[in-house]
């Protein structure tokens, strides 16, 4: 929302800020339910006997299937925002890597409730005996404090230039994120899926080189 | 002629454990309404008529005391990659696979190599009911009513030389019904072994049927292998070849991935697989949500039958 205060006159209808042509808070509620929408299509699935015959397995990989898809699209958001020129585009950033990490936890929790029925010292072990585990686990802790400090008062305190070199950490996770699937995958001998990410972490990652790139190129 | 299936579970005994299970999923609310699709399911006792009748006798010294697990988890829930590797995708795109004409080629170091038509198979010896616990080496199980008859009354009729000390089975390839093989996830055709005293063993199972019906396609319809006290990947699917060998054969699983997945995988509690516990497993359709893991029994609780056959052997390292 844009910061408005209350003696301001009420604004034209066409006057606020819109995002592809919509208005923005439309625009944010539209993200919003789409974030929803993995969350609830588990719920209709639960009621209709679709979670297949191992419930447990299927929420377990659906949670981290959509966390990565959803932090590839939070990773997307800037180079889209140069792309097209949508500037209110950052407007829903937060929202949408807080929706990652939002199913990051979902993810974690079917890990320490099914897989291992909260049981800290097994989970301990588990973290440090298997680099599959340890590499997911890194991937979600790293993106705690990308949560925490994700509201305008941190981003205050802790100013503007080290509260984005501290989100950087999002790029550590999306390759934490993307390496736990690889192994997970290497299991079924099956990289189809994970190469599909990995080209499109490659892509956005590689934009942004091209774009620092290209940006200093004229300087130099 | 009838089939009944095993086991006579009352219904007073299932029942008020789904309806149980339910009012809990619906008093948890949220998460819990998640649980609804698996507590719900409805413990399936009979066969459904889905598949032609294939007539067994059970054979009591081979029931376990399990529960078995419901015809559609059976049926539904399976790893059959040269169909897909999802585990729904097996049900979804074998329709087409065709199961006859079919024939069994046994040949290596036999005295009497022979093609076996499916239809002399079936009557090669008289087929039997079992009920054994599946254990998959991804640490989930099931409990399944095969039908068939031991291995070892084929490969009797044989008669393997004193150079066979290894055997080989071989999965089907059909590249225009099998969307899986497209791809080489595995290196195709799917190829499986024992030691010729596994083989032998009484408990292999040359197999048939489940829930007293012909197999389904899915679970490797029209004649599989049935190890039971190994990890489900060594239970070969519609087989089509077995070979004799003097060597150990190469596996499809040893060659992608022989870190992980070792020839003998006789179910170890104590041998983590690198990325996961052996120690626990789920029973499909009744641990998850709300029940821990269950603890994965040596040989999968089949030791008496087979430790012998692993004596002095370091499991550890022959994983």
């Amino acid at each position: 929302m844009t910061a408005r205060s209350d003696a301001a006159p009420r604004p034209k209808p066409r006057s606020g800020p819109r995002v592809f042509g919509i208005p923005l808070p439309l625009f944010r509620a539209g993200v919003f339910i789409l974030g929803l929408v993995p969350l609830a299509r588990w719920v209709v699935l639960g009621f209709t006997n679709g979670l297949t015959a191992n419930p447990v397995e299927f929420l377990t990989r659906s949670a981290g299937t959509w966390t990565l898809v959803i932090l590839m699209v939070t990773l997307a958001i800037t180079p889209l925002r140069a792309v097209t020129g949508q500037a209110g585009l950052v407007k829903v950033r937060r929202m949408v890597g807080l929706f990652a990490f939002f199913y990051a936890s979902l993810h974690f929790l079917t890990y320490v409730w099914w897989d291992q029925w909260f049981d800290p010292v097994a989970i301990a072990a588990d973290i440090a005996k298997r680099p599959f585990i340890l590499v997911g686990f890194l991937a979600f802790t790293l993106l705690i404090p990308l949560a925490v400090t994700s509201t305008r008062g941190w981003v205050r305190r802790l100013g503007g230039r080290n509260w984005q070199w501290l989100h950087r950490l999002i790029y550590l996770t999306g390759g934490l994120a993307l390496l736990h699937l690889w192994w997970h995958k290497a299991g079924k001998n099956d990289f189809l899926d994970a190469g599909i990410y990995l080209g499109v972490f490659a892509g956005l990652m590689g934009w942004r080189l091209w774009y620092r790139w290209s940006r200093r190129a004229p300087i130099s | 002629m009838p089939f009944r299936m095993p086991s006579d579970i009352v219904p007073s005994e299932i029942t008020p454990r789904s309806v149980f299970l339910n009012r809990r999923a619906l008093l948890a609310g949220g998460m819990g309404a998640l649980a609804l699709g698996a507590a719900g399911r409805p413990a399936i006792a009979a066969a459904p008529g889905r598949n032609p009748a294939l007539p067994a006798a059970r054979n009591a010294a081979f029931v376990a005391a399990d529960k078995p697990t419901s015809y559609d988890d059976v049926t539904s829930y399976n790893n059959y990659y040269e169909f897909g590797t999802g585990k729904g995708d097996p049900a979804d795109y074998a329709g087409d696979f065709r199961t006859r004409p079919w024939t069994v080629a046994v040949e290596g170091e036999v005295a009497k190599p022979q093609t076996f038509d499916i239809d002399s198979l079936l009557k090669l010896a008289a087929m039997e009911e079992r009920v054994y616990r599946l254990r998959c080496v991804e640490g989930w199980s099931m409990v399944i009513p095969w039908s068939g008859y031991p291995l070892a009354e084929l490969i009797k009729q044989v008669e393997p030389t004193s150079r066979a000390k290894y055997v080989a089975f071989e999965t089907v390839v059909q590249k225009d019904t099998m969307p899986g093989v497209s791809r080489r996830v595995l290196d195709w055709p799917y190829v499986e072994g024992l030691r010729m005293d596994e083989a032998m063993h009484p408990l292999t199972l040359l197999t048939f049927g489940l829930y007293g019906e012909v197999l389904p396609n899915q679970n490797g319809a029209p004649v599989r292998i049935v190890v039971p006290w190994k990890y489900g990947f060594k239970s070969v699917k519609s087989l089509v070849r077995i070979r004799f060998t003097e060597q150990e054969p190469p596996t499809s699983w040893v060659k992608a991935a022989a870190r992980e997945y070792g020839f003998y995988a006789n179910v170890n509690p104590n041998v983590p697989h690198p990325r996961w516990s052996q120690a626990t497993e789920r029973r499909i359709g009744e641990d998850g949500i709300f029940s821990p893991k269950r603890p994965t029994l040596m040989f999968n609780g089949y030791g008496d039958q087979v430790a012998s056959l692993y004596a002095g052997m370091d499991l550890k390292a022959n994983y």
